[in-house]
């Protein structure tokens, strides 16, 4: 699998710089995007998101002796080269490969978390993370609530790489967030850039409940920003306004704020001020920072990779309409992926692109 | 098509035909037929396949040692010796060898099974074991009857509609308390269901096990799970979950977390046979192995998977075999035999800790009750097999013979510990049944470690529905 993996990302490298323009801008613009400053924190060094992820897991484990990480060929530094140099710091007790087997990873992890350790699990693509999905589901999520609080496994979190990347097919893209985003008892964690991958990934591994954490490797060395070299960690369950605008509110999260960020610049050109807010933690997630945005803007539109059929933007939309159905001035918009599996030679058929967005906007302020 | 490949299939055809000849013997009991079906003519070292493309990725070496033996008993079959190789492979050598043989299915004969006592409680001539002082022996048989007595008032209490589902351990007293007594308080249990004898063991009171069944506010688990699903964090006994084989894949993240705190202690789970079919139970076994996790993995082969025949669960001999394949050591003992079951444990359970590695336990053993109280396995399987399996097999009588053969027990004593646990219990039913439910706060605590905003909202609609409806809620829960 490794090999395999192997000779994918040597191709995702290459394709890298094609895919900015595939999704309907430049590579350049979402390097841009993602290194916007949010508030506080000095910035230091400029690194990908990938590095970014590598710094959060060396602080993790430099931090809390009773950390590990472990997953399919993390020993060697990972697929995506975000656990590059761990095992040589900090030996292979801490750091180190397992069977190729996903309800193994999450089973053990939910195990070694219970025991008061840091479980910093990785799936090597979200799309392989459905073998374990009764471990993160029925056991993970309920460890606490079935036993009284007897036991826990709140130091468990897992990482996984997400979403589309260009190339990557039927199993090599997918977004599944709402499948988890319906278990009560989890948190799902999804950064937008490497400033807010590091701090939140710190901040997930940190808390005391089982987080699953999709990290969106379209951005893994797109994504350029600088950010503090020191430990930080940004709050969960807090939504972030990264634009303000008084016209409409677009909300979404990982790699689609790019997207959704583009689609606020030329809708700008034509007069409509958007206001653009990253969810970041799905659940539990800040209906009030939305509703706030909302009550003001008048008119919502929400968009992600996954399907729109049962994606979380039919959550936040039912919500939004339940609190702000006097203030709303038009139908919730949705632009979000088809309701296909992810289609290889189609994808840009297929994606939430950028003017989808911008003709979801102008009708939705027209409306 | 090579002529082998003609010989294989007609074999098939002939192996298939026979069972379908003979549908009742069983195929393990059969001597398997070695699949050793011709010499092949050696590939010439210049052929492309023995060529560039293999010593790629390994290399090829001539005869050494004892694969020379087999060079000399090739080259009698008119084989030339020196054409064969080795290959250093990762996990070491492998000899090539000229005839193509197919592993059987399954040994000659089963796996020998571990027992100490004979039918009658006494100690089989040769047989070797774990010492059991008097005072281990007895607590061990108090336990045992203790066990019994708890499963048949609260299946009682089940059937009066005083509890809302109860699963007995009838026919596994052996297993559940000798297992548990080889063990040491730090020793981390990951249960199944079947195994409430092992936290009695450990010392839950009769009145904690009433307390879960009747899901009041003294249960730990605050009622929300269905009776039996016990757990005791001061017990070092993790909650049981309902679904089968979750908890192997636990056990091996507790023995590795266990062994990165260089702690003397270990892991041991519980399943059944049909838990060894699960995904989870093949993930675990591999981690724990390749992990070299101090963990036990102790199968409960009761013959029955609800309703499911061992015969139609696995074609293996059972689970002890499958311990090789991942390359665990592993055991096969009389689980109706108090002492074989102490003694395995015990040791298991050093080899797991001394020498970091995980070990198979598989005890075989008969589901003397029904599955569940939703269940009536005379549907499905003869009563005089369960009938036999309780009265003959029964691993309480048989232990207490020995115990009585050793003149440490006596009939009076018997009676007065079965007086005195049943009394005890219909005590413990009466205070669980008393007590209050835990009040509608506890809904949404433990979700989160703090109750998030979405619930907080929830709480409150909820409440304005049970003020708009009172009686469409129990009155027995404090609002």
């Amino acid at each position: 699998m490794a090999a395999r993996f192997l000779r994918e990302l040597g191709s995702w490298r290459r394709a890298a710089a094609g895919i900015g323009r595939r999704r309907g801008f430049s590579e350049d613009t979402a390097a841009a995007v993602a290194a916007r400053k949010e508030g506080g924190g000095g910035g230091g060094k400029a690194v990908n998101l990938f590095t970014a992820i590598n710094q959060a897991l060396h602080i993790a484990l430099d931090s809390d002796p009773r950390s590990y990480v472990f997953g399919e060929d993390v020993g060697f530094g990972g697929v995506f080269r975000c656990t590059t140099g761990l095992a040589d710091r900090f030996g292979r007790n801490r750091v180190f490969n397992t069977p190729l087997c996903e309800q193994g990873i999450a089973g053990f992890a939910v195990g070694l978390a219970a025991m008061g350790n840091r479980a910093i699990a990785e799936i090597q693509f979200a799309d392989y993370i459905f073998p374990a999905f009764d471990q993160i589901v029925n056991e993970a999520a309920k460890f606490r609530y079935r036993s009284g609080n007897e036991f826990n496994c709140g130091g468990l979190t897992i990482r996984s790489p997400y979403g589309a990347v260009g190339h990557g097919g039927h199993y090599h893209s997918q977004s599944p967030e709402a499948f988890f985003c319906h278990v009560p008892g989890l948190k799902v964690v999804i950064p937008r850039s490497p400033r807010e991958a590091k701090g939140l990934l710190l901040a997930s591994i940190r808390d005391p409940n089982p987080v699953v954490f999709f990290e969106p490797k379209w951005l893994y060395r797109l994504a350029v920003e600088e950010i503090p070299e020191e430990d930080y960690m940004l709050p969960l369950s807090q939504a972030e306004v990264i634009r303000k605008g008084n016209d409409i509110t677009l909300i979404g999260w990982g790699a689609q704020l790019a997207v959704l960020e583009q689609a606020c610049e030329a809708a700008a050109k034509d007069g409509i001020s958007c206001e653009l807010i990253d969810l970041r933690t799905l659940i539990p997630w800040d209906k009030e920072t939305v509703e706030a945005s909302v009550s003001k803007t008048g008119k919502l539109l929400v968009s992600h990779e996954a399907p729109i059929t049962g994606g979380f933007g039919a959550e936040i939309a039912a919500s939004i309409t339940e609190r702000c159905f006097q203030r709303l001035e038009a139908p919730v918009a949705r632009v979000c992926g088809l309701d296909t599996p992810f289609p290889l030679v189609y994808e840009t058929f297929y994606m939430p692109t950028k003017n989808k967005v911008l003709d979801a906007i102008k009708a939705t302020v027209n409306y | 098509m090579a002529p082998w490949l003609v010989r294989t299939s007609s074999q098939l055809a002939r192996r298939a035909a026979s069972r379908l000849l003979s549908p009742s013997q069983h195929r393990r009991h059969r001597a398997p037929a070695p699949w050793i079906l011709c010499s092949v003519p050696p590939v010439p070292r210049t052929s492309p396949a023995a060529g560039g493309g293999l010593r790629e990725f390994c290399s090829v070496r001539g005869f050494t040692g004892e694969s020379s033996a087999a060079a000399a008993a090739t080259a009698e079959d008119g084989l030339a010796g020196g054409d064969l190789q080795e290959l250093d492979f990762p996990g070491g050598k492998v000899s090539f060898v000229a005839e193509m043989n197919f592993l059987p299915e399954s040994q000659r004969e089963r796996i020998n099974c571990y027992r100490v006592l004979d039918d009658d409680g006494r100690t089989v001539s040769g047989s070797k074991f774990q010492e059991v002082s008097k005072d281990m022996a007895l607590k061990m048989y108090s336990e045992m009857v203790t066990l019994q007595i708890m499963d048949t008032i609260f299946y009682e209490a089940q059937r009066q509609g005083r509890i809302s589902f109860y699963l007995t351990s009838h026919g596994e007293e052996a297993i559940n308390i000798a297992s548990a007594a080889a063990l040491s308080m730090d020793d981390i249990v990951l249960p199944q269901y079947r195994e409430p004898g092992v936290l009695l063991w450990r010392g839950f009171t009769l009145q904690e096990f009433a307390n879960q069944c009747f899901g009041n506010s003294l249960d730990y688990g605050k009622g929300r799970q269905m009776p039996i699903h016990y757990g005791s964090n001061r017990l070092n006994y993790f909650t049981v979950s309902s679904p089968i084989a979750t908890q192997l894949p636990h056990a091996v993240g507790a023995a590795y977390s266990l062994k990165m705190d260089k702690k003397e202690a270990c892991a041991i789970t519980y399943f059944g046979d049909g838990g060894t079919s699960e995904g989870d139970f093949h993930a675990a076994l591999n981690f724990a192995a390749v992990m070299e996790a101090p963990v036990i993995f102790f199968c409960r082969n009761n013959g029955w998977a609800i309703s499911t025949p061992t015969a139609e669960q696995f074609r293996s001999d059972g689970a002890v075999v499958r311990g090789l394949a991942y390359g665990m050591r592993s055991i096969r003992v009389d689980g109706n035999d108090a002492l074989a079951v102490y003694s395995a444990v015990h040791t298991a359970r050093e080899m797991a800790i001394t020498e970091g590695r995980p070990i198979l336990v598989e005890a075989l053993t008969y589901r003397v009750g029904h599955h569940s109280t939703s269940d009536d396995s005379t549907k499905y399987r003869p009563v005089d097999e369960i009938e036999h399996w309780r009265t003959a097999r029964d691993p309480i009588s048989r232990y207490r013979k020995w115990v009585q053969g050793n003149g440490w027990w006596s009939d009076s004593d018997e009676s007065e510990l079965r007086n005195s646990v049943r009394h005890e219990l219909l005590q413990a039913i009466q205070v669980a049944e008393r007590m209050p439910k835990p009040p509608l706060t506890e809904l949404f605590t433990d979700v989160y470690d703090e109750i998030p905003s979405n619930l907080r909202e929830q709480e409150r609609l909820l409440r304005d529905a049970i003020k708009k409806h009172p009686a469409d809620y129990p009155a027995d829960v404090h609002v």
